[in-house]
């Protein structure tokens, strides 16, 4: 980032539990205009967390989320999806009974405000929905219903997109597809925050890399940096592989 | 032609038309009568259980507190029927907002924690240290305001209006957001759909309705007790008439409602031996065959329904 870009986003000493556990320990990063961003960790490191307390679906205990320079931390998802905000959930979550269009629909008339809307139909056709759109979203196989979560997204024009694993369960062909998708979004000026396990395709299409551990970023920068570093190879593989 | 002019001219006019009619050709005008009152009851639970999925187990606690605000506007105020008819939706509404706090439960939760709000509403209602105001449990009987054939035509008013709000439910961006948050409501949010405020509004929109048809009951009948208006069956009938037509559409409540409450009747009067049996079995063949309703027959044909 220059020095005369302001983050979209910047996350100081994020912290949220539940009970007793830390899911969130002091958690700090902020992610550009237009950068791709990957967030890794082991499975309970608190990516998911993060971007659901950045999407709004949970209160900060502790700590300060800011959106372009404003605080959100603890603002009701609806009011962020409006401000710019948007995301895909790991296990994709349309509205089964309503049509492919409807499900789009919802979030053309509701989660965008001002400017041009983005056309439903150039949409379903760019996410290859356009052959199923009135269809119910029950019938869409997974890869479809992901793609519909994201055109979900897409509808309300976020400037900040958060992916909790999209490419989980995509065939190769799909993955280049998505990536190639990803980064014109990118390119286009939306800051995009990926949580990914598949290395490869966070190394194709980020930027830089935050690797967490137990709340807490362990390292920023390069993947392929990141891979180098003992601390992150301990917590991937294991003490004995870091030396 | 837009899809809710289609819906207002093919399922709305002829609705109306015939039980505008019927007065004058069927002499049993108090079954007409319940007919138009369930046909308003069933929309109603459609309005909260086919757009939003809360089961509304003590959903007559809204028609009884609406039946008891006319009454009591027409006893101790002297209202005209038409004032106390719109207080009774008001009180509705009011009793509504009330128990807005349970629509943070969910499934059976909500059904029973809404059918004990209406047990406490009908123990409220006819308690015997309210008796200035309520008559308590000795009922209520209202003088000066006695006319069954404004009373109908009021209850038709109301039912055109009910059904035109699930027309406009249908065939708006407002009835798809509904919908999204009965699917799923933390993607309806991720949608920009205020979820909180969503509910809340369909809530006091079938509270309004059931408080209004409580209202106009209490004008038809003039004469009744705590019982009967807060009668149990109220909420039963018009959701099993609802979900036997099949909710969240249009036309499958009013085929619920022509269908069932026609089948209970003709049982009643030619073999009333037989009616729980009867009964018994239409619903169970229903919950098993066909739980979407009647006109799942058609939709799972590919066929689009109203």
């Amino acid at each position: 980032m220059s020095p005369d870009t302001k983050p979209i986003l910047n996350v100081h000493k994020l912290v949220k539990r539940f009970g007793g556990f830390v899911a969130l320990d002091g958690l700090s990063f902020h992610a550009a205009p237009g950068e791709v961003l990957g967030l890794v960790g082991p499975n309970g490191s608190g990516k998911t967390t993060a971007i659901n307390v950045i999407s709004g679906l949970y209160a900060p205990d502790g700590g300060e989320v800011a959106f372009e320079g404003e605080s959100i931390g603890g603002i009701a998802s609806h009011r962020l999806v409006r401000r710019g905000i948007n995301r895909t959930f790991q296990v994709p979550k349309p509205f089964m009974s309503l049509t492919v269009r409807e499900n789009v629909r919802v979030a053309l008339a509701y989660g965008h405000i001002g400017g041009t809307p983005p056309s439903l139909d150039a949409l379903l056709d760019e996410y290859r929905l356009a052959a199923v759109a009135d269809r119910p979203a029950a019938d869409l196989n997974s890869a479809q219903q992901k793609m519909l979560d994201l055109v979900r997204a897409l509808a309300t024009r976020p400037r900040l997109l958060l992916l909790d694993e999209l490419a989980a369960g995509l065939n190769p062909a799909e993955l280049d597809w998505i990536a190639e998708r990803i980064k014109q979004l990118a390119a286009g000026g939306m800051s995009i925050i990926v949580v990914e396990h598949l290395m490869g395709f966070i190394e194709h299409i980020t930027d830089r890399v935050i690797v967490l551990n137990a709340g807490r970023e362990i390292f920023e920068g390069k993947l392929a940096a990141a891979v180098k570093e003992p601390q992150v190879i301990e917590v991937f593989l294991g003490g004995e592989h870091a030396a | 032609m837009p899809n809710a002019v289609k819906h207002v001219l093919f399922i709305l006019v002829p609705l109306i038309a015939v039980f505008a009619v019927l007065p004058g050709l069927y002499q049993n005008h108090l079954l007409l009568f319940n007919f138009v009152t369930f046909l308003i009851l069933a929309q109603g639970v459609n309005i909260i259980y086919g757009f939003t999925g809360y089961l509304p187990f003590g959903y007559v606690g809204f028609f009884g507190a609406g039946a008891y605000g006319f009454a009591v506007l027409v006893m101790h105020y002297q209202s005209p029927a038409l004032v106390a008819v719109l207080a009774a939706g008001l009180v509705g509404v009011l009793l509504g907002l009330l128990l807005t706090p349970l629509l943070r439960l969910s499934g059976a939760y909500f059904a029973i924690a809404n059918l004990a709000a209406s047990l406490a509403v009908l123990h409220l209602v006819a308690n015997p240290a309210l008796e200035g105001i309520t008559k308590g449990p000795y009922g209520v009987s209202l003088t000066g305001t006695f006319n069954p054939s404004h009373a109908y035509y009021a209850a038709l008013v109301v039912l055109t209006l009910t059904v035109s709000g699930v027309v406009f439910l249908k065939n708006s961006s407002f009835g798809l957001a509904l919908q999204a948050v009965r699917e799923d409501a933390v993607s309806a949010s991720m949608a920009g759909v205020n979820v909180v405020r969503m509910r809340i509004a369909a809530w006091l929109a079938s509270a309004l309705v059931a408080g209004l048809a409580g209202g106009i009951y209490a004008w038809y009948v003039s004469v009744f007790y705590p019982d009967n208006v807060f009668s149990g069956e109220f909420s039963i009938f018009a959701i099993v008439f609802a979900l036997f037509g099949g909710v969240a559409t249009i036309s499958g409540p009013i085929i619920g409602v022509l269908i069932l409450y026609g089948v209970y009747n003709l049982i009643g009067f030619t073999t009333p031996q037989y009616f729980q049996l009867i009964y018994g079995l239409l619903i169970m063949g229903l919950v098993l065959f066909l739980p979407a309703g009647l006109v799942s027959l058609a939709t799972r044909r590919g066929w689009h329904v109203p």
